[in-house]
């Protein structure tokens, strides 16, 4: 197991070497360099001249290349063009908010959609099966940020129950756990577990399904165990499916949370993603980028670890 | 947004038709009767033709200017004379812009898919049916696009090659690459490994006759499938990009643009500014129920 895991961490290197070519070559893409981005147009050249060769840009693209990813292994992520502060505490800082929000909405959605993908597939009714299979395809079609302004004009204009946006009352410290900034995160929390409720109530009821026809649920219906134990075989036999999608969901919610997070100015990595593109600040946009990527692939990782755990059937080696 | 790769391996693991190329005709014949007899596919493929026709023939329905602002007439609610649905926070006909929105937004959602398909169905059977090296470079290169969450690429792709709908597409475009991609590549493989391709090697038949007359046929179906379910993906995500303002430009009528401008009206008229979204979503679940619809009548198992 733990060689596996190895392993597989190995396998990730190229990979991660790759991807931080990809958010290298980001900044490249970009009109204009970063200098340009700052300075006004009307900046003499000698100023503009040596603002490159502070940051680095008038050396030849692989020069730059290894000397960002010397420095970005080191721990130090440059500093922001916009606000003069290091990437790597902007990005942390973010990333935590992002977590928070990104934990309650698989909560929310993953425990609902268990619920309801069992329930459909173990429906003999046809009308449990039509409502579950409707929300699963509202959850996918649905787009979220509209959702987010729906709810928002629901609850806090008409209804007045609940903030429009913010992390909090304060809005200057970080988040706590407390009633009152768990009131800010409802409606977030809410838009942002659509889209992994759908797929994952998808995925929970046509694998229970499968697992349902299969003959050694008919073997233990007819040694006559109750239904209670049967579904925990079921349920056991569908964990490994279920959890490989569970990990890429919750992987694209920390990704995918920015269009939320603008909806609701929550201060997470997306809402600075977006500034940062907006600012044009592109050591934010890449730094942000690269531990977010980051991120995704030691989920995939540990999803795929775990998968092994739960199923001894899959042998990988 | 949606896109899961276990599933993937699930649609490719059933997706290799057991109907022998030769026998092609009789399967599409075979698919559209079971297309014609699903009414919600048909309910859903009727009303994406009236959104998609308003949409291209805008210019002769009579309808008011889209980009006439009026000073006067400004966020009028739905129903107001003259202005069925309203008009948006520069006075602009909310129903002209809704319909001549269609354009942009199923335009910018619809072309990053067929380009993706292309470039990508062609890159992952290359590598299914060549394998070896050729498939190692190939997927090696997928995995680095694969360790970015869908949206944060997107965003990020066109947060740094700037707003517009060009590099919108573009972004999009390379976005579903890897997906497409993927899927060609296990169905491919799969494919490869029947008799009936190693009876066509046998006598003799070259590496392109054997992957248009055999593999082409047996994998077009899977591919399709999944490539249409992408399509409300690339809707939302389109939209998306709008909103946050790296897509397209104002004052071009597009449903996300136009969700992200009306965002400011929600304490005037909420209902005037939740319109864009009803018609992304409206056009994103047929979208996704046609592709179910086509995922049965091929019977490609999900």
């Amino acid at each position: 197991m733990l060689l596996y895991a190895l392993r597989r961490l190995l396998y990730l290197v190229p990979v991660a070497f790759g991807v931080s070519l990809l958010v290298f070559a980001l900044v490249h893409l970009a009109p204009g360099d970063a200098i340009s981005a700052i300075v006004p147009p009307d900046a003499p050249q000698e100023v503009v001249d040596k603002l490159r060769t502070y940051y680095g840009f008038d050396k030849p693209l692989p020069v730059q290349y290894f000397r960002w990813m010397l420095v970005t292994l080191g721990g130090d992520f440059g500093t922001s063009i916009g606000t003069g502060r290091p990437v790597f505490e902007e990005v942390g800082g973010a990333f935590l908010n992002t977590i928070v929000l990104a934990i309650a909405a698989c909560i929310v959605a993953f425990s609902l959609a268990v619920v309801l993908g069992t329930a459909a597939a173990y429906a003999r009714s046809r009308a449990v099966d039509r409502i579950v299979t409707s929300i699963a395809l509202i959850g996918v079609s649905v787009p979220h940020f509209w959702l987010a302004i729906v709810l928002v004009i629901v609850f806090s204009v008409e209804l007045g129950w609940l903030p429009p946006m913010g992390l909090g009352p304060e809005n200057v410290a970080g988040w706590r756990l407390d009633l009152d900034h768990l009131r800010y995160m409802i409606l977030p929390t809410v838009a942002l577990s659509m889209i992994p409720l759908g797929v994952m109530t998808r995925t929970v009821r046509s694998t229970v399904k499968e697992i349902l026809n299969m003959e050694f649920v008919t073997a233990l219906q007819a040694k006559g165990m109750n239904d209670g134990r049967i579904l925990l075989h079921v349920l056991k036999n569908a964990a490994p499916t279920c959890l490989a999608v569970m990990g890429l969901q919750a992987g694209n919610l920390i990704g995918g949370s920015i269009l939320i997070e603008t909806v609701f100015s929550w201060p997470g990595t997306g809402f600075l993603l977006n500034s940062a593109i907006f600012r044009r600040d592109l050591p934010v946009l890449q730094g942000a980028t690269l531990v977010l990527a980051f991120f995704f692939m030691m989920l995939n990782l540990t999803v795929d670890v775990i998968q092994t755990m739960v199923d001894p059937r899959i042998k990988r080696g | 947004m949606a896109i899961q790769s276990p599933s993937l391996d699930m649609t490719a693991g059933a997706a290799v038709a057991a109907t022998p190329a030769s026998a092609a005709h009789g399967y599409w014949q075979s698919v559209r009767r079971r297309l014609r007899r699903d009414p919600v596919t048909v309910g859903c493929a009727a009303l994406l033709f009236v959104i998609v026709a308003a949409a291209v023939a805008a210019p002769w329905l009579g309808l008011a200017d889209p980009y006439k602002t009026s000073m006067l007439y400004r966020l009028k609610p739905v129903g107001t004379p003259r202005f069925l649905l309203g008009t948006d926070e520069l006075g602009r006909d909310m129903l002209a812009r809704l319909v001549y929105g269609g354009r942009l937004s199923l335009f910018m959602g619809v072309t990053p898919v067929v380009c993706a398909l292309a470039v990508g169905a062609t890159l992952g059977i290359a590598a299914g049916f060549l394998g070896g090296r050729v498939n190692m470079l190939i997927m090696r290169l997928m995995d680095v696009f694969y360790a970015f969450p869908s949206v944060l690429l997107a965003i990020s792709l066109s947060g740094a090659l700037g707003a517009g709908a060009e590099n919108t597409l573009l972004a999009l475009t390379l976005v579903f690459i890897p997906p497409i991609c993927r899927v060609s590549e296990s169905v491919t493989t799969q494919v490869r490994g029947f008799d009936f391709v190693d009876a066509a090697k046998a006598s003799g038949a070259g590496t392109l006759t054997i992957v248009r007359v055999h593999v082409l046929g047996n994998v077009l179906g899977p591919i399709l499938v999944y490539a249409t379910s992408l399509i409300s993906v690339a809707i939302i995500l389109a939209a998306g990009l709008s909103f946050l303002g790296l897509g397209v430009k104002p004052p071009e009528p597009e449903w996300g643009l136009m969700l992200n401008t009306l965002r400011q009206a929600i304490y005037v008229n909420p209902l005037l500014a939740a319109l864009p979204g009803v018609m992304i979503f409206v056009t994103s679940i047929c979208f996704n129920l046609m592709s179910d619809g086509l995922r049965a009548a091929m019977d490609v198992k999900a």
